[in-house]
């Protein structure tokens, strides 16, 4: 398995309480650039190998659907592990609520109504500690907070083997005229903090994003672009890039359509025990409008 | 003794009288199952693509709850560039959807848009998308001030028909 393959496997592990694997998590909305004076979205949220189809799992998260439920498709005997918070910010600032949440095989779903003029924001973001460690040889991985380590992890597992994560996906909204305020960052785990606005991208032009890792430029930081519709084409037609010394990157989008962009990092910088290492990651579904 | 003094009154407003601009926009026939009249924005951009000024924007204005505003957006090029940082309708600029047909409309360049318009390049720029239609964009260069009457066209191919720009200085 391709390392950054691997970080993404591990970073969504933690961030998705189902998938132990490399699949992609993603929220999909219905549109991101929306005018008239009562628009609503709908935005879908699922775990799958392709983009942007229902294949796998629904994104579990907290209030959409009956997240107590053992979710269809799971092995025997599995228990729901907790639902991820879904956090959305309006124009203003303040968090809303999601309506009409429904709990699917393959999905998740909620409204949203924007009742105000400019950019909204979702996100689900995580940060904690994964384990993975030996117990009667066999594998096990273990993810939750710091507080739970010491009671939930056996002390004297063998091979254990921490990391301190943060997960991060985010989607941009925008009614009206694009607006500033939920861009700032919150100064944890890596982040976006867009020099071309999310909500204004176009087939053919550059937009340039600043990628932060608790609020500071992250250079070195992988960037991996790639547009949806995976299923009706041969190639993945991926787009790698790495932030420069000032955490930026450059992306020219080919056509238009709707993006997934994943950044990940890892470092030993700052990690306390007992974890050894720190991995972040990123990640957006961006829709780049035809010009 | 009137008609002494207007004549040089008339020559004085010459200058003043400067000129105009005037589009033409063909809204073709399209032998389609489900008609609906176009949304058309119509406007003034700099070579660059930077938005001068708004000429016209034919909407469904009638729909109950500004329901029509929702499909704005689908003027894609427009709503970037203008459509939305306004707050629909404006007087002077927004309309009812047109008939299929050509429409002219007139611009006198000493009222705004035109006046105050700096010397220089620019292109008249012409959106249109359909309802479970299509979309198509038309742009026709063109110099601020002109010397003598002018004229030049685009031909669309799909959503709109011919449109025309002629100046007069």
């Amino acid at each position: 398995m391709k390392p950054n393959l691997k970080w993404a496997a591990v970073a969504l592990a933690v961030c998705l309480p189902l998938s132990a694997e490399a699949h992609r998590a993603w929220m999909l909305p219905s549109a991101t650039v929306l005018s008239g004076e009562d628009p609503w979205i709908t935005v879908d949220a699922a775990v799958s190998n392709d983009l942007f189809y229902f294949e796998h799992f629904p994104l579990r998260l907290q209030g959409i659907g009956d997240t107590e439920a053992v979710p269809a498709g799971s092995p025997p005997g599995a228990r729901p592990r907790p639902a991820a918070r879904l956090s959305v910010l309006a124009p203003d600032g303040s968090e809303v609520q999601p309506q009409n949440g429904s709990l699917g095989r393959y999905r998740s779903t909620f409204d949203l109504h924007l009742t105000q003029k400019g950019t909204y924001k979702l996100a689900v973001a995580n940060a904690g500690l994964f384990a993975s460690y030996k117990e009667n040889g066999q594998t096990r991985r273990w993810m939750g907070s710091a507080a739970d380590f010491a009671k939930q992890v056996p002390a004297d597992a063998e091979e254990l083997k921490v990391s301190q994560t943060n997960t991060r996906m985010e989607v941009f909204v925008t009614s009206g005229s694009p607006s500033e305020t939920v861009l700032e960052p919150t100064g944890q785990g890596l982040e976006l903090r867009p020099e071309t606005h999310p909500n204004d991208l176009f087939a053919g032009e550059a937009a340039e994003f600043v990628f932060l890792l608790d609020g500071k430029p992250a250079a070195g930081v992988e960037v991996s672009v790639i547009p949806g519709g995976i299923r009706y084409r041969d190639q993945l037609g991926e787009m790698n890039l790495t932030t420069d010394a000032a955490g930026k990157v450059s992306i020219t989008w080919p056509n238009p359509g709707m993006y997934w962009l994943e950044a990940e990092t890892r470092t030993t910088a700052g990690v306390t025990a007992p974890a050894s290492e720190r991995r972040a990651s990123y990640s957006a579904t961006l829709e780049v409008l035809a010009p | 003794m009137r008609k002494a003094l207007l004549l040089p009154l008339a020559l004085l407003a010459a200058p003043a009288l400067a000129g105009e601009l005037e589009v033409g926009v063909q809204i073709p026939r399209l032998n389609v199952a489900e008609y609906h009249r176009p949304y058309v924005a119509i406007w003034l951009e700099r070579p660059d693509q930077q938005h001068v000024a708004d000429l016209a924007v034919w909407y469904d204005l009638k729909l109950k709850d500004d329901e029509g505003e929702k499909w704005l957006k689908d003027l894609r090029q427009w709503w970037r560039r203008s459509g939305r940082q306004l707050d629909m309708p404006v007087d002077g600029l927004s309309g009812a959807t047109r008939a299929v047909g050509t429409h002219q409309l007139k611009f006198d360049s000493t009222r705004p848009p035109l006046a105050g318009l700096e010397p220089g390049d620019y292109r008249l720029v012409v959106e249109a998308a359909r309802e479970v239609g299509g979309r198509e964009l038309l742009r026709v260069p063109f110099s601020w001030p002109v010397d003598g009457p002018q004229s030049a066209q685009a031909q669309g191919e799909t959503e709109l028909g011919t449109v025309t720009l002629t100046l007069t200085p």
